[in-house]
């Protein structure tokens, strides 16, 4: 470890351990607003580990997320709270897995359309065993209150890190990057590229279920159409895309303005939150390819070392 | 069972006419359109607009829709899909900037048709009577919906096959690079096969509002529908696209029919599952070299 690497990850604690203080300054609209953008945080950055350098687009984080609040929704009663999380995630990781060995073997066309409508087919699917067993949704009544939602959604945020940071470090995150550049170089060269994607891809799920397990009791009711509501999804790719997946930190940089602007214009014109995702997603194409990852890169070169 | 045949295959002629649209943006013009169901939503609510509001049928309402749909969807590969082509370095990269743009497209269509429109749902009744075919009866809509699709599909299917445009456009969609040494104009025929998919799935939404009830945010339905009979059938391939879209439409109807109306979508992915796994290359392609 060099000492540049130790001071980022002693920054990082602090700058987490200062952000951890907010719930005892206000635990009212502001906290809200920082709990969504801890969970897009999350989201955003564990969907940047494996899409950013695969350039894969995935679209099933509305599927582990939902996936995920349906185990609190049914387990909160029978079972400790704090495995929840921890069951979901496996949950998660497993429906990744699944996933990721029919599509990823093939081209990455075939994978954004099979994530497409995953979320979708999950729904129907519960809405259908629902049905059945003559259940509707479900209530979450619990005692946890949203300062504890975030405290652990800060928790997942610095393990996603820490996990995103060790990756880039390993073997695995090398072989990311060469499959990135040249799939064809990367498997000449040995690398088993396909079990190299699904391994990521189900971190990548294994993090969103956890957060939707983590977020349930927030909702306190929960049924398949707002737990799968595959808006989630586009709105992951946005922020990620928009802050940059060239950087661990990118993510963050698009979660915290696209958040804010999210909260503005469904409080000001709640018609127009669709027509505000379009045009995001219009901009990072014509605009911003490299997201604010890339801006600051072309800053960097424009300015010369100094322009930091 | 019978019944459940011939509502699948009236529902996958629809289907087919859609996919045939897709199926020329991303084989021709190598665009992958996610903002396709939206076209195909904008057909029908112009449909539904002439209908209600002057009492015009919504087969003749086809002579608008189409040219405007071609002209609209040749402005939007122009203007916007023309720069993603020409910066792309390889066909991956194009693949994921087509994709993004796309959604962006589809999500202001959607924003602006909701809009527009409000978010209900909307359908109207047009031609509601019965008709008898072997015993069982359908609905009129259905069975005339079906019969211009196949018009307008096997007419394609003749011009793509047996004219010169439509050799040039084969062309194309074979290898654009080869196509281009041989002095084909590859950017305006991909203009031109981008312009015609359009206007061919809002043909194919105008025929499906007649029976079919829509709303502004269906269109990623349809989408992932137009997707995977466009991969079950093999990309640019006409012939496969016309059977995975009855195959679909059968499907779906049986287990719409027999297990759960709530389940149609399930059903495609299983088709699309058994593809994925067994025939990647789609039902009549051969396997990559």
């Amino acid at each position: 470890m060099s000492t540049r690497e130790i001071r980022n990850l002693i920054l990082s604690a602090l700058a987490f351990g200062v952000v951890a203080l907010l719930p005892f300054y206000d635990t009212g609209y502001i906290l809200s607003i920082a709990t969504t953008m801890a969970m897009f945080t999350v989201l955003a950055t564990s969907w940047a580990l494996f899409s950013g350098p695969t350039h894969y687009i995935s679209l099933a984080t509305a599927a582990f997320f939902g996936l995920g609040t349906f185990v609190t929704g049914y387990g909160f009663q029978t079972m400790p709270y704090w495995s929840l999380p921890l069951i979901a995630a496996v949950l998660g990781a497993g429906l990744a897995g699944l996933v990721g060995m029919v599509t990823l073997r093939l081209s990455g066309v075939y994978f954004v359309i099979f994530t497409l409508g995953l979320a979708e087919l999950v729904r129907q699917l519960v809405t259908w065993v629902q049905n059945r067993t003559g259940q509707r949704g479900m209530y979450v009544l619990t005692s946890i209150t949203e300062s504890h939602i975030y405290w652990q959604l800060l928790g997942l945020a610095a393990l996603v890190f820490l996990v995103g940071w060790l990756i880039g470090r390993s073997r695995l995150g090398f072989a990311l990057r060469i499959i990135g550049n040249d799939e064809t170089v990367a498997k000449h060269s040995g690398i088993n590229t396909a079990l190299a994607k699904v391994l990521l891809f189900m971190v990548s799920g294994a993090a969103a279920a956890a957060v939707g397990a983590m977020l349930a009791p927030r909702y306190i009711y929960i049924e398949p159409s707002t737990a799968f509501a595959s808006i989630l999804s586009f709105q992951v790719v946005i922020m990620a895309l928009l802050g940059g997946t060239g950087r661990l930190w990118g993510p963050l940089a698009g979660v915290i303005p696209f958040t804010l602007l999210w909260e503005f214009i469904s409080r000001h014109a709640p018609n127009q939150t669709l027509l505000l995702l379009g045009l995001a997603f219009l901009l990072i194409v014509y605009v911003l390819p490299g997201g604010m990852v890339g801006l600051q890169a072309r800053l960097k070169r424009r300015f010369g070392q100094g322009g930091h | 069972m019978f019944f459940i045949l011939i509502t699948g295959l009236l529902l996958g002629g629809t289907y087919a006419l859609i996919a045939m649209g897709l199926n020329l943006q991303y084989g021709v013009s190598r665009i992958m359109n996610l903002a396709n169901g939206e076209m195909l939503v904008a057909g029908g609510f112009a449909a539904f607009w002439v209908y209600t509001a002057g009492q015009v049928s919504p087969i003749a309402a086809l002579l608008v829709v189409a040219p405007v749909a071609f002209v609209v969807n040749w402005l939007i590969y122009r203007i916007m899909l023309r720069p993603l082509v020409k910066r792309a370095k390889s066909r991956g990269a194009l693949e994921v900037d087509s994709i993004l743009a796309t959604f962006g497209l589809s999500f202001a269509m959607v924003g602006i048709m909701s809009w527009l429109f409000g978010g209900g749902y909307f359908n109207y009744s047009y031609l509601a009577q019965r008709v008898d075919i072997f015993g069982s009866s359908y609905g009129q809509n259905r069975v005339v919906a079906f019969a211009i699709a196949s018009l307008i599909a096997a007419g394609l299917w003749l011009w793509l096959s047996y004219t010169r445009a439509g050799l040039r456009m084969r062309a194309v969609a074979v290898s654009p690079d080869s196509a281009r040494l041989v002095g084909i104009d590859v950017p305006a025929v991909s203009a031109l096969a981008f312009g015609l998919g359009g206007a061919v799935t809002a043909t194919g939404g105008a025929l499906i509002s007649m029976f079919f009830t829509l709303d502004a945010s269906v269109g990623v339905l349809f989408t992932m529908k137009a997707l995977i009979i466009v991969i079950m059938g093999g990309v640019g391939d006409i012939r496969g696209t016309i059977v995975a879209a009855l195959i679909l439409g059968i499907a779906e109807t049986f287990v719409a029919r027999v297990i759960d109306p709530g389940l149609t979508l399930a059903a495609a992915y299983v088709l699309f599952l058994g593809v994925l796994l067994f025939r990647p290359q789609g039902l009549f392609g051969k396997k990559p070299t």
